[in-house]
Order: structure tokens, then sequence, then C-alpha cells
């Protein structure tokens, strides 16, 4: 790795998918949708994400096909640009900077060279919606100047405003009235929904609108969870409106299906409503999604639909109302309660995910692996309920055993608290229910850990409690007489001078049990859970409590409110150390004795990593973030880093993440933005139009061979470097080409009896010798290394589509020589089970 | 304005019967309206709703069917199986013809109204010619399998489309032969019900057959080809009635759960001529079954079992905002059905088939102004007198000393005589009535309770004199020349002298009671009068019109008085103009004679005519100024409209003393229930 630059704090992942419409490509196979400073490309029938379109250097607000080249995107950002992608190659192709921030983009098929955009100039809440002019040119940065205002004062919600009739006019809501601009008459009608205080139109605001892609027909969508059907609203006088009432609270979005006829709404409900010919009695239901819609839109094709979820789900749906993908970020609904861990099988984080489930989100690959329903009950989608509330996890046992808590209290002395045992079985893979405990404590349990000491021949779990005890649970047989079913039983009750018990925490051998009592930290022998010395500091209350590891396994952590940062000796019993630090979250990192500590100032947060036995830090960050940090996790890395600098040897074996108030997942970087952007840009300059796919590999060498392809000329680097693999390394099992036709997933894969002749014929021209000398520089590509893999794998079908076509195909098939075709013949016959092997 | 002790009279347990028809007659633009009782009723939509003429009902008569033929001819067919014309200006039933078909379901005119169309039960379907002075059976159609439940022509004249039970057949009039059959679907969200009714049917212009059922579909279908182009659902319930307006553009269907849908034809976008039906706006003004519609060009008018007939304009097709902009609702009849004894406190209330005697209950105790005072004496319900026979009452009154009563159905004229002797009450028919005197339109007891003017349905007015269990016929005022108007207000001056009489268009007649001649006729005006009175004292006649205009007219001096001039002059304050519901009684108050007590069903008012008027920016409702504010304030926002809102729905208001007023209130909730229950729908969060 080369020198590190400084280190930064980046986002990593776990944006929202939901805050715009997803889109969907014009064949139905991609769905596009923004994510933070992204865009995101998605498989809807595999629901991979197989490309990330970088190069926005702000939240993107807007994505649209390209009305006039349907293999192409536009999308908008706060960054004041939009920008112009091939989204099958998942290049960019041109930058229109307009400069101001952009809210939201739309586009129309006529006029062809103007998009609309919604900016606000002026006032900061005073939205206008734009026609941009994009400018025609061949240069790949353009500057887009040409603004004329359409709408003012209007929402500044995309879903607010709908095109019509293929851009013959606009619909725009807000509040109590739905304008609309005609563009050939340049006129604007405005129709106002009575808005009196009292009880029946208190609600009549509207929150969305939509238009039939045919008739002249305006569906908005109204706080009350009315729908109406706007009709000859051309007519200021004659307007005339229909409802559709069904949901009982707002109408969150309303899509049209293609043809228009049937009408699509959601909202808290969490129920897809399918309205056909806009009848009320005619309507069908796709119940139980999950989460309140937040958006819906319609392919292009008319063949599915795509709902966006306020839990940061996308649920593709089929024409007949049957969910067919689930393509789930990380969940961010809700207040994070158990803060984060670590999977110690999966090295998956664990948070609070959908009401009542933990999630499992794999960091690697943004995504959510699993839900796991801890609180099995049915969720009530219903505002001011009270509702039961995960409020703690632990694992233990190296992943195999998983506790958590819920509570749920609805007045001061009515408390319903419980503790779940789980066990990971191997054979579903899966955690399974082992024990339920019924109010394990009398309050609230403020802590739980495991013993997760390597040699403790039997798992233990201490829970502490506001009621002042701190309880041991240990696993042991249950009343079987075969002394099959394990479960788990309170062993011994501790307690100090009735103060809450506040934290506890096994030290990293198993021996010592530290739980502090609020200003008070006693020491427990775990063999024979004796009380062996206390630690008073009289700090304040005791926030924050943890052993050092490794070398420095004799020091106790302990944080206190009051903002002191105390290290305790435990072979001397005597205070080693303490600083005036204001602690909002400590972590041990796992795999070294670094323990990493956030603290809270007026300005914002910064980070400390220190070594128990030093009292100085190694490490500090000023201001990681603006906001309060509340929560922090050490993830071990898969592969080690190397940094050489001494400051950023913590980060080597093990990568600290943290979530702030706002829920944002945050890690820190030492790569430089510029060089998540390079790629793409420079592989435009590389390739003119071709994608580098492994079949186009194998497609382009034979057209080479027959001296056809005039393109050929023009691919670099990559298809050379194949070349070299192939003359260099003629085993089959090494020829990139095969493993790439190993890897693409099944489904986007041409006819078996078409992919044989020409892997037959790809390994028929390896005898040739090439020329080809230089070896290419990959550093860029490494960077990329995954995104690009995807990046191959789609490209490799986008081709597979082109050479489906018969003609091609055909000739190709009849450049084949005699004898090749003789040597075909001979290899159709060979038994091909090999293949499968492999 | 002054206080008085109120009787807040509310044991008048009236109950209108159901709307079962209505028909809209575009040309003088008047409603006619057919209960489930067999009245029919007609509203002149010009003169604000006002009910101007009324047929009594009877209980064999059940009106299935009504509509209007050429030249303002109404024709009512009903479950007896009899078509029936009325004279609207005899105000009786000019003929009743059998069709020999069972009882009939649907009648229709043809578009020019010269043909008269009858559905059967027993699957005929009659052609009858309508000749100047009756109607003629032509021919039969196909007959059908079962009963034909509506009937629509097309408006070229040529074919006919007949909902029947489970199909709607099209015929050709030519031949009278059936072209298309075609089958509505009996399905019911998925399950198959037991029958599927065509409650109504409208055949368009372009061929298009509506077709509104009992599965809850309106369905449009192609007579051309007998093809089902397009099916809505609107409701669980039944749909049961249609009315499609002149310009085609627009329909309204009415549901069994008391919703009246809205369809308009709009094109499909703004540059293309295809248009489609859309179904646009439901009102919910009804609590139950919607039996029928009408479509005027400005409105949507619907009736049901609820009793209520509601107007509702289409804010669109209003031009202007004026008095049709608003919406209306009509529950309560446009005359009077109480009447009432002064010297003895009684109250005659008049119902469909019995009268029923009251005697007000009375109180010792004393209160301030609002109070409720406690009764010392229960209000008595003194007789309840039947009617013999299957007719409607038309008309009843009690006489002011409160020992007569008479009262009158469509074929005969009753007289009693009550005798009261302390608790008990008996009462005696007075027998041999004479042979004009078979009907009455309304009737009137002289204030001294000596004489008796009955308004006969051929347009003559009798004057009686009552002596101690008889009668003697005094005179009788035949209608002018030429003209058979029938009277149907009477109003008699206290000193029994002058008596005036009003009939549904032309002016009020004045009669000379003690020379019994024609006095002067009051200019005619183009509203109808809704009530008159004759002042003590002065004579002068006080009329409200329908427009809510009301004038004085002095009787001896034949001429309007200086202050209805001055009325007329000024003009009425914009918000009395706008009220909803005809003034429906007048009366004075003994002892002051510059004021005038009228009401309609939301106010009473005291007009006081020493003070200024109104103008249009004081406040016309105000409320009664507080007792501790200065007269000079007080007197500077009083005007001459004294106006109560506390008695509603208000359907009589009279003085009984100088300082007692009784007050009849019919509350709506009491209506309600004693209506049949609704369809129950589900409401959510419940």
């Amino acid at each position: 790795m080369v020198e590190e630059e400084s280190l930064r704090v980046v986002r990593c992942g776990g944006s929202e998918l939901n805050f715009r419409r997803a889109v969907f490509s014009a064949d139905s196979k991609y769905i596009f949708c923004v994510s933070g400073d992204f865009v995101k490309v998605y498989s809807t029938a595999t629901e991979e994400c197989v490309h990330i379109l970088h190069g926005h250097r702000n939240l993107v607000t807007g994505i649209q096909l390209n009305p006039n080249n349907h293999l192409q995107l536009y999308s908008c950002s706060f960054d004041g640009t939009i920008k112009l992608w091939d989204y099958v190659d998942g290049i960019l192709i041109k930058t229109f900077t307009v400069g101001c921030k952009l809210h939201a983009l739309f586009t129309v098929s006529r006029p062809e060279d103007s998009v609309f955009v919604i900016i606000n100039k002026e006032k900061p809440d005073i939205f206008q919606l734009v026609s941009v002019k994009l400018p025609k040119s061949s240069s790949q940065e353009l500057e887009a100047k040409e603004l004329s205002i359409v709408l003012d004062y209007i929402n500044q919600s995309p879903k607010c405003i709908a095109f019509g009739n293929e851009g013959e006019y606009v619909a725009a809501v807000r509040d109590f009235y739905l304008s609309v601009y005609f563009f050939k008459k340049k006129t604007t009608s405005r129709f106002t929904l009575s808005s009196s205080r009292n009880k029946k139109h208190s609600k009549n605001n509207f929150t969305c609108v939509a238009c039939h892609p045919k008739e002249d027909c305006i569906a908005s969508g109204h706080m009350d969870g009315k729908i109406r059907l706007w009709r000859n609203f051309n007519d200021d006088k004659k307007y005339t409106y229909t409802c559709l009432h069904w949901h009982h609270d707002m109408v969150m979005d309303l899509a049209f299906s293609v043809t228009g006829n049937s009408l699509l709404s959601g909202g808290r409900e969490s129920v897809l409503v399918e309205w056909r010919d806009a009848a009320e009695k005619n309507k069908e239901f796709l119940p139980r999604l999950g989460a309140t819609i937040e958006h819906i839109s319609v392919s292009p094709a008319g063949d599915l639909f795509c709902t966006s979820h306020s839990d940061n789900k996308i649920i593709v749906i089929q024409r007949n109302l049957e969910a067919s993908a689930v393509i789930q970020g990380l969940v961010k609904d809700r207040s994070i309660f158990t803060g984060l861990m670590v999977d110690p099988r999966t090295k998956a984080l664990v948070l609070n995910g959908k009401p009542g489930h933990l999630q499992f989100y794999s960091l690697q690959s943004d995504k959510q692996l699993y839900n796991l329903d801890i609180i099995q009950q049915e969720y009530i989608n219903d505002y001011g309920l009270i509702q039961i509330e995960l409020t703690k996890a632990a694992f233990g046992c190296f992943g195999n055993w998983l506790a958590t808590v819920e509570q749920r209290q609805e007045k001061e002395a009515e408390l319903e608290l419980q503790m779940k045992l789980w066990l990971f079985s191997k054979k579903t893979q899966g955690f399974i229910l082992n024990t339920k405990i019924n109010m394990p404590h009398e309050d609230h349990i403020t802590a739980l850990c495991f013993c997760n000491a390597e040699k403790s021949e039997q798992p233990t779990l201490v829970t502490a409690s506001k009621d002042g005890h701190f309880k041991v649970w240990i696993l042991t047989d249950d009343s079987d007489i075969y002394k099959k079913a394990v479960g788990w039983t309170c062993d011994f009750v501790g307690s100090y001078h009735k103060y809450q018990a506040t934290n506890c925490c096994f030290s990293e051998d198993g021996s010592l049990l530290a739980v502090s009592f609020e200003e008070i930290v006693t020491i427990w022998d775990s063999a024979t859970w004796e009380l062996r010395c206390t630690f008073c500091q009289r700090a304040g209350k005791i926030r924050h409590l943890c052993f050092g590891r490794l070398t420095c396994s004799k020091y106790l952590l302990g944080a206190t409110e009051n903002g002191i940062l105390c290290c305790w000796n435990l072979l001397s019993c005597a205070l080693e150390w303490s600083a005036k630090l204001n602690v909002r979250v400590m972590e041990p990192d796992p795999n070294s004795e670094n323990i990493a500590a956030v603290s809270q100032s007026s300005v914002g947060s910064d980070l400390f990593i220190f070594k128990p036995s030093e009292p100085r830090p190694l490490y500090i960050q000023k201001n990681i973030s603006r906001e309060e940090v509340q929560w922090g996790v050490f993830v071990p890395r898969d592969v080690p880093e190397s940094f050489t600098s001494e400051a950023y040897q913590w980060l080597n074996r093990s990568q600290f993440y943290f979530l702030t108030k706002s829920q944002s997942l945050l890690t820190f970087s030492t790569k430089s933005p510029e060089e998540k952007l390079t790629p793409t840009s420079k592989q435009l300059l590389a390739e003119e139009s071709l994608p580098t796919t492994p079949f186009y590999f194998i497609l382009g060498k034979h057209r080479q061979q027959q001296g056809f392809s005039p393109c050929w000329k023009t691919s670099r680097f990559l298809n050379e470097t194949s070349k070299n693999e192939l003359v260099q390394l003629p085993l089959t099992e090494n020829i990139p080409a095969i493993n790439e036709l190993l890897h693409t997933p099944a489904h986007v894969l041409p006819p078996a009896s078409f992919l044989c002749s020409m892997f037959v014929n790809s390994l028929l021209l390896s005898r040739e010798t090439e020329s080809a000398k230089e070896i290419p520089e990959d550093i860029d590509m490494e960077e990329e290394k995954e995104s690009d893999d995807s990046d191959e794998e789609n490209d490799f079908s986008e081709k597979v589509q082109d050479t489906n076509d018969p003609d091609l195909g055909e000739d190709i098939i009849h450049q084949l020589s005699k004898a090749e075709e003789k040597e075909l013949r001979k290899f159709r016959k060979v038994d091909y089970s090999w293949m499968a092997s492999l | 304005m002054g206080e008085f002790k109120v009787h807040r009279v509310r044991f008048f347990n009236y109950v209108p019967s159901g709307i079962r028809c209505v028909a809209y007659n575009n040309q003088s633009n008047r409603l006619a309206v057919s209960r489930t009782d067999g009245t029919v009723e007609i509203y002149n939509l010009s003169a604000n709703y006002f009910q101007e003429k009324f047929f009594p009902g009877h209980e064999s008569r059940a009106t299935e069917a009504l509509c209007w033929a050429a030249g303002q001819r109404l024709f009512s067919a009903g479950l007896n199986g009899e078509i029936i014309e009325y004279d609207l200006q005899a105000l009786n039933i000019k003929y009743a013809v059998d069709a020999f078909g069972g009882p009939i379901w649907s009648m229709t005119t043809n578009p020019s109204g010269s043909q008269l169309l009858v559905g059967c039960e027993d699957g005929s379907v009659k052609l009858f010619q309508i000749t100047p002075d009756k109607i003629q059976f032509e021919r039969n159609f196909d007959r059908q399998k079962s009963r034909i439940l509506s009937l629509s022509w097309h408006p070229s004249g040529t074919h006919i489309a007949a909902g029947s039970i489970d199909y709607i057949s099209v015929f050709d009039v030519k031949s009278g032969s059936t072209i298309h059959k075609m089958i509505v679907d009996r399905q019911y969200m998925g399950v198959s019900k037991r029958k599927c009714i065509v409650w109504a049917v409208a055949f368009l212009s372009d061929g298009t057959v509506i077709s509104a059922d009992s599965a809850g579909k309106v369905q449009f279908w192609d007579s051309a080809t007998g093809t089902l182009v397009k099916s809505h659902l609107i409701t669980n319930a039944d749909v049961q009635s249609i009315a499609v307006a002149d310009q085609e553009d627009s329909f309204v269907v009415g549901t069994a759960e008391g919703t009246v849908f809205h369809f308009q034809l709009v094109p499909v976008t703004s540059n293309s001529n295809e248009k489609q039906w859309v179904r646009t706006k439901p009102f919910q003004h009804h609590t139950h079954d919607v039996r029928a519609v009408a479509h005027s060009p400005t409105a949507l008018i619907s009736g049901g079992t609820d009793t209520h007939l509601v107007i509702r304009p289409l804010m669109e097709k209003v031009e202007v905002k004026n008095y049709d902009a608003a919406l209306r609702k009509i529950t309560f009849p446009h005359r009077r059905l109480i009447s009432c004894s002064k010297k003895r406190q009684l109250l005659l209330f008049q119902f469909a088939h019995h009268l029923e005697l009251w005697r007000l209950g009375s109180t010792v105790a004393t209160g301030k102004n609002g109070d409720t005072l406690p009764l010392s004496k229960n209000a008595d319900h003194l007789l309840h007198l039947k009617t013999k026979g299957p007719e409607n009452i038309i008309c009843s009154s009690i006489s002011p000393c409160g020992s007569w009563i008479a009262y009158s159905t469509a074929s005969r004229f009753f007289l009693c005589r009550l005798n009261y002797e302390h608790d008990n009450i008996s009462l005696k028919r007075v027998s041999k009535m004479p042979a004009f005197l078979r009907s009455a339109l309304q009737i009137l007891f002289s204030e001294d309770s000596t004489k008796l003017f009955v308004a006969s349905n051929q347009g003559s007015l009798h004057i009686m004199q009552l002596v101690e269990g008889s009668f003697k016929h005094l005179h009788a005022f035949q209608p002018l020349s030429g003209t058979v108007e029938a009277m149907c207000l009477l109003a008699v001056s206290p000193d029994g002298n002058w008596l005036a009489a009003s009939g549904t268009s032309a002016g009020v007649h004045v009669y000379n009671v003690k020379q019994l001649k024609l006095h002067c006729t009051v200019p005619a005006y183009n509203f109808p009068v809704t009530a008159l009175a004759i002042a003590p004292s002065t004579n002068n006649l006080v009329i409200a019109h329908s427009d809510q205009q009301v004038f004085e007219y002095s009787i001896p001096d034949k001429q309007y008085t200086e202050w209805s001039r001055a009325v007329q002059k000024q003009g009425f304050h914009h918000l009395w103009l706008q009220r909803d519901t005809p003034i429906t009684h007048i009366s004075f108050h003994p002892k002051r004679p510059m004021h005038i007590l009228l009401h309609d069903a939301y106010m009473f008012c005291i007009i006081d005519k020493s003070l200024p008027l109104p103008s249009d920016k004081t406040l016309l409702y105000n409320p009664l100024p507080p007792m501790n504010e200065s007269d000079v304030v007080r007197r500077r926002t009083a005007h001459a409209f004294k106006i109560s809102k506390i008695y509603k729905p208000l359907l009589f208001l009279d003085l009984l003393d100088e300082r007692t007023l009784v007050a009849v209130e019919r509350p709506l909730d009491d209506i309600i229930a004693q209506l049949p229950p609704p369809i129950k729908k589900k409401k959510f969060g419940t």
C-alpha cells in the first residue's frame, strides 16, 4: 500500500436507499436508487448490487432515465450538477454544472434537450421548478446555465410534482391546492380544496401527485388518506374529481401503471393498494410489507413495481402483486438501544433493525444479511402505541449464544421484562430460542455480558439491573430425563448496599467479574462469586466499564458521568491513573490492547485511542463528528492492513465504526476521495464504447481472428491482459474467460449450445501467438476490485444480449472453417461432465 | 319584541312518507314527486322550490311510476294496475285506466310525449296513445318472462330498452319485437346472488344503454350489438335509480345505501374527441334508499325512503351565486297540518288517515327569560279520529271556539261537533252534507266560529252558517268565468267581513262576506302565495310569497299600504331573501297592531312596522340585546325584523293570547327514529 494520507472520517454504506423513488431500467433488469452520494444499480432478479455510480460530491437527489436513450441515466445532486451515466458499464458520460443545489430531477421526452429540476434560489423554503437546457457538445464537462422558471412556490418533495400526457402539462401540489401548468398554452390553473379548520376538512392537505400516462387524469394523495382523481382540469369551471378512500392515514405515494389501468397507492399501513379501473370497489392489496411505504415506482416495461420503505428497503413486486425481491439496506428507522455489536461468526454488524428484530448487516457488501425476529409479535403500526422494545443484546461463546432483553413500560409500575437466550444451530445456520425468562429482574436491565474466556467450561451470563442486583446465569441440564435439553438458570444473585447495578464486565480470562454499583466498582471472583475488592473514586456514577486486554489485562477502566476516566491496577488494587475526559463511548479492540474512547464537547466529538498501561493516548482525532456519537465498535479486519505510521497502527487489525445521533454509520479511512473517483473516468478514456467483459474477450478475439471487427483495434489493455494470460497459462482452470463464465450468474448466461461453440473457439485460438508485451498497470483497478467484478458480470450479460442477435451469431458460425467445424463436432461428442465438477 | 310564555309542543308525531318517484319537467321547470302513500306533490323549481300543488294519497294506489307527457300532463301508474292522469288545474284525478297487465312497475313517455309505455308484472310492455283528453291502448310488445321494472326510450323514439330480472331487452318500436336480450351478470363481489334486478335503464342517443342493477353495478351496453361495454361496481347494495341530463353529458344514480353518484362524460385527453364516462362525485345526503333521482339542467335531485327531497346544484352549471346555488333539503310539506283553538287551548293535528286533538298543558310557575317552567298539568290527548276508507285527509280545521272540527278527504267532507262536559268529550258528526260539498282543499272557521268557509276543488268557495249542531249553506262564490283554478289558501278578517282566497298562480281575491260579492283582486305576482292573513281592526291583508316577499294590502282602500310600498322601495335584506323555506303562517298580536308574526320551518319573526327597515349592511339575525345595555345602543341597532331561531324545525306557531305562544316542533331525529333501519354499513374504526 502506498504511504497513507491523513486519516479521514468517511461514511461507510448504510445510506438511505429510500430517499427518492427507485427507477427501473427500460427492460426491468435493473433498478436504480440513490444512496447517499452514489447511485446504486441493482439487479431486479438477484437483488445484487451490480454497479455503484460515483461521481457526485454531495447527496444525490434525483435520478431519471434519459427518455431519448434508455441506456442512459441522469442524476442530480446537492452539489449542483446533473450527470449523465451509461449505467450498463457504470461510466460517467457527461457532467452538466447548474450551480445551485438541485432538489429533484424530472425528464420528459419532448423537448429533447431539457430536463426539469427543483431549486431554491432566494429564500430557504421557497422552491421553484425550473427547466434546464442541456447544451449539446462533445465535451464531458458542460455548464448548463439556461434556466427558466416553470412553477414557483412549490413543494420541495419530488412526489409533489408530476408530468402528464408526455410532458404537455405538469401538476404540482402544495398545502391545499393543485396547480397545473400547460406548456402549450403557457397557463397555470389552480384548484384549491377547502382548508377550513373544522374537523371534516382539516386534513385535506395534498401529499403527493401522479399523472395518468394516457388520459388527462391527475391523481392526488391527501393527508386524510383520500385519493382524488382530477379530470377536465383544463377547464377552470368544469373540472371534476372522484374520491377513492381506503387509507386511514396519509397517502405517502401514488403511481399509475404503465397502461394507466390501475393506480397504486401506499402509506403507513404498509399495504400496497392497487385500484383497478380507478374504481373504489375494485381494489387489490399486498399487505404486510413491514414498514411504511415511502415511494412507489413502476417499471417502463410494466411488469414490475417497486416500493421503497421507511426501513431502508426496496421491494420489487411483480405485476400480479407478488413480492419477488427485497433489497435491504441498513435499517435506520428507529433508535438504537442495543448499540453496535459484531457477530463473531459472520463478522456482521448487529444492531436494532425493524421493530422487534435484530439486523445482521454486512459492512463489506453494504447489505443486510438477515433479520432475527426477537420479539416475535405482530407489530402494530400506529402512532402513540407503546411497543415492546428490544433493549439489550449480547453475543457469547464465539457466537454460539445470543442473549436479548426486551421491555415494555406503559405506566411507572408496570414493567414487562423478558430475557431470551438463543442458541446458534449449525443445522439451520440460525439462532433458535433456547430459554425465555420472564422478569429476570425487578427493574430495567442496565447491562448484559457473557463470559467469553476460552477455557470456561460453562457458558455464563451476567445481568445487571437497576433493582440493585446482578444475576449470574449459567447453562445447566434442563429437567429432561435424557439430559439432552439444556437451559439457563440463575446461579448467583449479588448486590452491594442496595445500590443500582449499572455495568458489568468480565475480564479477558473470565476469572474476574467487575460490576459497578453507581459510583462504586466491585470485583468478584467468578469461581466462587466472592466479593474481592471495591474501588470507589467518588467521581460520579460509572457510565462505562471495561477490562484491559492481552498485556494490559491487569487494568480496569471506568468512565464516569462527571467526565473522569479512571484506570485501576487490579494487582495493586489502586488507581493507576485518571484523566478528565467526558467519555461517551468506550470500546476495547478485541485484537489488541487498544481502547477507543469518544468524548463529547460542545463543538463536537473527539476520538482518543490509548493503551490502559499508558495514560498518554496513542492517537487523537479531533472533531470526528459534529453530532453526538452514540455507539462505536471495533470490527476485526479480514486482511490486516499495514500502516507503517505509528499513529495509524491501531487501525491495522481492526476498523473502528461509530454511529452518530442522526444514525449515520461512519468509519476512518486514509483513502482520498479522488482515488475513488478516478477509475470510472479513466475507464472512459480507455475504451470508447465497447465494454470489456469476459464474454467480450472471447467474442472480440474471435472477431479479430476473422478480421471483421474494427472495434477491436481501439480496445486496450484489458483485452491484451487476457491474451497474455492465455498465452502464458494455457491451462483451462486459469483462463479467466472460463472462470468468469463459471462465476457468472446462470440467469444472465446465453443458451448453452451457443456458449459451447464460443467456449471451444476460445480454446482453439490460444495456439496463436500474440505479440503483446506491455503489462498493464492495474493499480487503479485494484481499488475498485469489488465493484469492477460486478461490473464485469453485468457487462457480460449486456453483451450476451447483443450476441444473441441471430444474424451476428450466424455470422460467426459461418466464419468457421470446415476443419474448425469438424473439430467442433468432435468437441460436441466429448463428455463435458468435467465442467460440473469444476 | 316582548316576552312570551311559549308552549313548546313536541308531541306532534308526524312522519312524512318516503319518496317513491321523482319526475322533472324541463319546460315548466316543475318537479312531480310521488310518495309511498300515493301522495303526489308538484314543486315549482322556479319559485324557490315551493310545493305548489298536491294530490292526496290513497291506500291502494301505491305509485310506482310518474311521468310528464306532452302539454304538461302528469301521469302516474302503480301496483293497482291503473294509469292515472292528474288534473293540475282543479287538483283532482282526471281519470284512471286499467292496463290489464297486473301491477305496473314502470312507465315512460316517448320523446315527443305523444305515447305512453307501461311495463307490467306479467312481462308485457303496453303502448298507449295519448289523446287530448284521455289515453288509448294501442298494442302490446313481445311479452317477456318476468316483470318489466324499468323502461327507457331512445331519444329518436325508434327503440326501447326494458330492464327486467336478470336481463335487459331492446325492442324495436315499429315491429314491437325484441332485438337484443342482454343478460346481466348475477355475480356480486364473487358471490352469485339469486337474482339480479335491473332497477333502472337509460337509453342514450348514441345507442348506449345504461343499466343500474341490484348487484351494485352501473353498466354500459352497446344496443347495436347487445354487448357489455363497461361496468362500474359502485356499491355493495342495490343501485335503484338513474337519471340522465338532457345534454347526455352527465347522469346520476341513487343507491340503497343513500349515496348518490354522479357520472360525467369527460374527454380522455384535452386534444382528442374521445370521451369516456367517469364516476366523479358521490353525495351522501340520504340515510336510506334513494328510490328516485332526477337531473335538472343545473341540479341533481334525489328522494328516497328517508323522506327528504334533496336538490343539489351543480356548481359548474350555476352562473351566478344566488338562491339556486345552495343545497336544498325539503322534508316538510309547505302547507299547514295543524290548527289551533285559541279559546280552549286545543291543537288539532292532521295525519294521513287520522286526526288527533290535544289540550295543551299548563303551568302555575313563573320564571326568568329562558327558563323552562315545570308543567302542573300535562298535555292531554283528547281525541283520535280515524277516517273511514282508504283516502288520505286533504285538510282539516278546528274552530276557534273548539267546538267544531271539519276535515275532508278526496271524496267526502266531514263536519263534527264537539261537546265538552268537564273532562269528558263527546263527538257528534253532522250528517247530511250537501252534495256539492264532496271534497275541500281548504277549510276555515270565522273568528267567532259561526261561519265555515270551504274552498272546494272545483274552484268555488262555500260559506256556511253554523248553528248549534247543524249548518246552513249561505252562499257559493263561483270561480271567475273561464278559470277552473282551485283555491288553496283562505283568510278571513277577525270581524268576519272579509274573506281572502288565493289559488296557485292567479292573484288573491277578496270577498265581502256581508254583501256576498267579490270586493277586489290583489294584483297578480310572479311567485305563488305561501301564506295569507288579514289584520284585525285595520283589515290589512298580509301576503307572503315564495320568493320571501311580504306585501301588505289595505282591503278597504284597495291598495298597498304605505309600509308595503316603503318595503318594496327599499327591498328586503339579502339574508331574508336567501332563507330556504317558505313562510307558512302569518298571525297578529291583538294588542300591538304594528306587529306581524310570521314563521317558516327554521325561524319565527315579528315584524315591527314602527321600526326602520334593515339595510343590507346591518345584521339581520341580531341576537337579543342584553338588558343592561343603554337604550341608545339598542335603538340604534334595532330594526323591524325580530327573528328567533330557537324552535326548529318549526311546523306551527301562533299566539294563544297576548302573552302566550304555541310552537309545534318536529325534530328530525324523531322522524329518523321512526323510519325503517338503513342498510348497515361498516364504519372504519368501529
